[in-house]
């Protein structure tokens, strides 16, 4: 008898064959999954590890990277997160006084839009901003680096590129991301107020009392520590998925477009959770 | 030190591979690597592409583990050296890789300040000139502010030779010097790696390029493709003569043994 006609007779071969084909592709995807999640909490640690060093001054950052990456992520982003903001803030203005309105309550746009933008929006924007100007260049000049075998020049000297490369982005990013935040939340209440004093017919100088009479240090910290969050949560993508990009063309594209997509994921994971955390703790 | 052991260790082996095997995941590129890199001479790791010359070279230099086997760079083992022994010791060689992989964001005099900078304790100036000097000696002296992007492939290859050199290291590593450069500029890469050698430097490269292999290598290390695994070290011309005839044909380029 064949081999063949011998396989066709095993119980068990059967039995494999019957097994349902979307298991395994959930299976392959979970692995893949934790594979990845793996690879993220070991460039974590990797870069924990480089802290003490950090605070020693025994690392091999230069800070004349640490000083590119700098204007790279806080004056040359200004323009792009203020635009952005602007816009949103105008948005946030209209929409909110046109239901406000109804009420005959538009002089609460300023509330709205100061605790909205301070606390929530001007934090989630400039972190999506930031996934995509700054997380995106992170990976493609990483994984570029990786392709050319850079990085591979850098191990042979003995430099960690966890201390050269990834610290002066993740520091910068840290730098930066309170100042665009802050940034981007003045400009939204700016915005809100030419909407409600032009189009609402709120007094200028009752929109600004309201303002200030909403803002409250807890909702400053909050909106702060949320953007620095953010930023550190894009600049992790985009550090990692360049660092662990493969050495082709198409490898440094999908670490770029992976960096994107995942900063975002996890910022709006981040925003969700906060928001929902904090205010069931009254903050 | 390690430094040390490997500047004084001029008659015998700087560096001892040790039953090295190399395997990515379940395929083995090459098992049973026994040999020694002898103070002062040049090395040649050659064989058929494929053959896990390059790969050799990036277990030699620490960027990927073995398999089985040990390094051993003077006493210690280059694989568990504690973080302060291997640092010191990855300053005793310098590499240049296939491409060069020069800094992209860096001129090239930056790329040769940078190990300097962040190992050396000299002042900015002092880094400048020493960093001019090595471009000097590779032939780039005025290509100091250049970026890397504008080289052409020999003087990228030349520019990554010159940063291997920054530290002064007593050996150098450098994967295929001279593929894919015209002859004459080949020639210019041979006659910079003999001038290397004639001032004192080890050298070990990875080569495919029998001109090169008989210009400037005391010894070859054959890496069998079919075998996986090593099946000759010896002078060129010997293993031309009276090596195996795999070798030979390898030497010959093709030619009947």
């Amino acid at each position: 008898m064949s081999l063949s006609l011998a396989a066709s007779h095993d119980p068990n071969n059967k039995k494999r064959r019957q097994r349902p084909r979307w298991l395994a592709t959930v299976g392959l995807g979970l692995t893949r999954w934790w594979a990845d999640a793996l690879l993220s909490f070991d460039f974590i640690g990797q870069l924990l590890i480089t802290v003490p060093r950090l605070v020693r001054g025994k690392t091999t950052l230069r800070r004349v990277d640490l000083l590119w990456h700098l204007d790279q992520c806080g004056p040359r982003s200004v323009a792009i997160v203020c635009l952005v903001s602007g816009l949103v803030g105008v948005i946030f203005a209209y929409m909110g006084a046109v239901q406000l309105q109804r009420f005959g309550a538009q002089t609460y746009i300023a509330d709205l839009v100061t605790v909205g933008a301070v606390r929530e929006v001007a934090a989630l924007m400039t972190g999506v901003i930031l996934a995509g100007r700054i997380g995106a260049a992170y990976a493609a000049q990483l994984g570029s680096m990786q392709a050319n075998e850079e990085i591979d020049a850098l191990r042979a000297l003995g430099i960690d590129p966890m201390e050269n490369l990834v610290l002066p982005r993740v520091l910068a990013m840290l730098i930066a991301a309170p100042f665009l935040t802050a940034f981007a939340a003045v400009v939204s209440i700016a915005m809100g107020w030419l909407i409600a004093v032009a189009i609402f017919g709120v007094a200028p100088l009752e929109y600004a009392y309201k303002s200030l009479h909403a803002l409250t240090l807890p909702h400053v910290l909050i909106g702060l520590g949320k953007g620095t969050f953010y930023g550190l949560l894009v600049a992790l993508a985009g550090c990692r998925q360049g660092l662990n990009s493969g050495r082709s063309a198409q490898a440094v594209g999908d670490a770029v477009t992976a960096s994107v997509v995942q900063a975002i994921v996890w910022i709006v994971v981040a925003a969700s959770a906060s928001t929902v955390a904090l205010q069931r703790l009254d903050w | 030190m390690v430094a040390l052991a490997l500047e004084h260790a001029e008659d015998q082996a700087l560096v001892h591979v040790q039953g090295l095997k190399m395997a990515y995941g379940s395929t083995v590129v090459q098992h049973d690597l026994n040999f020694d890199i002898r103070a002062g001479e040049v090395l040649a790791i050659i064989g058929a592409s494929g053959c896990g010359k390059s790969t050799l070279l990036r277990h030699l230099i620490g960027l990927q583990v073995p398999s089985a086997g040990r390094i051993f760079y003077g006493q210690e083992d280059l694989n568990v050296a504690q973080s302060d022994a291997l640092a010191r010791l990855r300053r005793c060689f310098g590499v240049s890789f296939q491409a060069g992989a020069l800094w992209s964001s860096m001129s090239v005099g930056e790329n040769v300040m940078l190990p300097l900078e962040i190992f050396g304790h000299q002042d900015a100036a002092e880094r400048e000139h020493q960093a001019r000097e090595k471009l000097t000696l590779v032939g780039l002296a005025d290509q100091f502010d250049a970026e890397p992007s504008s080289l052409s492939g020999g003087m990228k290859k030349r520019a990554a030779i010159a940063r291997a050199l920054a530290l002064d290291p007593p050996l150098l590593y450098l994967d295929e010097p001279s593929a894919g450069l015209d002859p004459l500029t080949a020639a210019q890469l041979d006659h910079l790696i003999q001038h290397l050698h004639d001032e004192g430097h080890t050298i070990v490269m990875v080569t495919h390029e029998l001109p090169s292999i008989f210009a400037v290598a005391d010894r070859a290390l054959f890496l069998d493709a079919d075998e996986h695994t090593m099946t000759a070290l010896d002078e060129p011309a010997q293993l031309r003569d009276h090596g195996p005839a795999k070798v030979q044909n390898f030497l010959r380029r093709g030619l009947p043994a």
